[in-house]
């Protein structure tokens, strides 16, 4: 058993960027036809990760480096916890630590854009922490346990006693994937009115250590809609890549069909969705264990 | 073997320019024409571009925020001159406060003549300029072995 999770883990590390980068390449492409436009190569994202650490290296603060890299490294310590089979509420702590890195390399230089951006991505981990901790909260509720490991190993999958948590969950993956219309801090398509908010200062290698980083970040994220189904029942694991396709989806879909709206508006859905989805599914929990 | 040719991020800037060849390079953008599917992004951020796309002529207060943006670009960089007022100064060139073309500034690597600039040729001066990154990453490789 450990040396199956011990393997897990190492896929993890070795997978996640192809297998994000390339959901990434097909995501451009659907968003290119929504649009009615060709796209590029569903690999587009492979280049310009390649690309971005082939560039020439300018930076105003050399800490910046140090900063990113340690960004890096916490996101896949965290992505190691969570498909080694550990402590979920572990996992929400180590990406939280390395949002903070985010933040310090951000404001290491003095450019108002990235200030600006910075500002934003605060109220952005504002919004969606809340949530975050709730779902661990909610595992440890309907499961009795926090272990990822003990987790998928129940009878009946998660969600049936946590839709709230899993609508709650999906609704703040857009401000986790900054996707439209909650892509204020930075965003990945062109003409923001920050530039590129919270990475407009981050040249080449460090602009790719932190798209990597993302994509290692969205395996954990997308890994923990798949939680949400998976059960002791083999079959269970095409139930949770189904879920994780059909959200994937959504996000693209949501993407492509909405404006971007200011905080103000996205901290006050996210915490409303919060307190309602969740807070009145962990009510019904209470009253059903109670 | 690099790939920048195959991910060449551009950043649009408009000196003094009547605002027609900014149009067309906005179309270039759109579902008809669609520069994206070559890998090209518009960014707006200097610091991420390889392609710098100016239209319009230098005049004397753009004359620093170009050479700015052209100094905060990371090597290896390509400069697309779009539309004759960007070539030369175009139809304003004998204006008091024009000093002339984009490359009295900074050095052009492509001009695209044409006023305004159709949008077919602009995508043909950007695929010219990702040709030339080639051979840009290869002397920029070269002479960092040889430092
Ligand atoms: S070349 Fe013609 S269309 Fe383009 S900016 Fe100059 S005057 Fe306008």
């Amino acid at each position: 058993m450990a040396t199956e999770r011990i393997i897990i883990a190492v896929l993890y590390v070795l997978l996640a960027p192809f297998v994000i980068g390339l959901l990434d390449g097909f995501d451009r492409k659907i968003s290119a036809r929504m649009q009615g436009r060709r796209g590029p190569s569903v690999l587009q994202p492979f280049f310009d990760l390649k690309k971005l650490f082939e560039k020439e290296f300018l930076t105003a603060n050399k800490a910046q480096l140090f900063m990113i890299r340690s960004y890096l490294v916490f996101i896949v310590l965290s992505g190691v916890l969570f498909f080694g089979g550990f402590d979920i509420l572990l996992v929400v702590f180590s990406l939280s630590t390395a949002a903070m890195f985010l933040i310090l390399a951000s404001t290491s230089t003095h450019s108002p854009y990235s200030a600006q951006g910075t500002h934003r991505e605060l109220v952005q981990i504002m919004s969606c922490e809340p949530m975050e901790l709730l779902v661990a909260v909610g595992f440890y509720l309907a499961i009795g346990t926090f272990n990822v490991n003990e987790i998928i190993k129940t009878s009946i999958s998660p969600i049936a006693y946590l839709p709230g948590f899993f609508v709650g969950f999906v609704f703040i993956l857009t401000i986790k994937f900054r996707k439209s219309p909650f892509d204020i801090a930075t965003s990945h398509h062109a003409h923001q009115e920050v530039i590129k908010g919270v990475t407009s200062e981050m040249v080449g290698k460090e602009y790719g250590m932190v798209t990597l980083a993302e994509w290692y970040e969205n395996a954990i994220l997308l890994g923990i809609v798949g939680l949400f189904f998976l059960n002791s029942n083999p079959v269970s694991i095409v139930c949770a890549i189904i879920a994780i396709l059909v959200v994937w989806f959504l996000e693209i879909l949501i993407d492509n069909t909405s404006a971007r709206v200011k905080w103000q508006l996205m901290l006050k859905l996210a915490w409303g969705v919060t307190i309602v989805a969740a807070g009145m599914n962990l009510l019904l929990l209470e009253i059903i264990r109670g | 073997m690099s790939t920048i040719h195959k991910s060449p991020w551009l950043l649009h800037y408009d000196g003094s320019s009547c605002n027609g060849c900014d149009i067309e390079v906005l179309a270039c953008t759109t579902p008809v024409y669609d520069v994206e599917r070559f890998g090209v992004i518009n960014t707006g951020n200097p610091m991420h571009a390889d392609i710098f796309l100016i239209t319009g002529g230098i005049n004397s207060q753009n004359e620093a925020v170009v050479k700015q943006i052209y100094e905060q670009m990371p090597q290896p960089k390509v400069v697309i001159a779009v539309g004759t007022c960007a070539c030369t100064g175009g139809i304003f060139k004998e204006c008091y406060n024009i000093k002339g073309g984009a490359d009295t500034v900074i050095p052009v690597d492509i001009y695209v003549p044409g006023c305004a600039a159709r949008p077919e040729s602009i995508i043909d001066g950007v695929v010219k300029g990702i040709a030339l990154f080639k051979e840009k990453a290869a002397a920029l490789k070269a002479s960092e072995n040889a430092n």
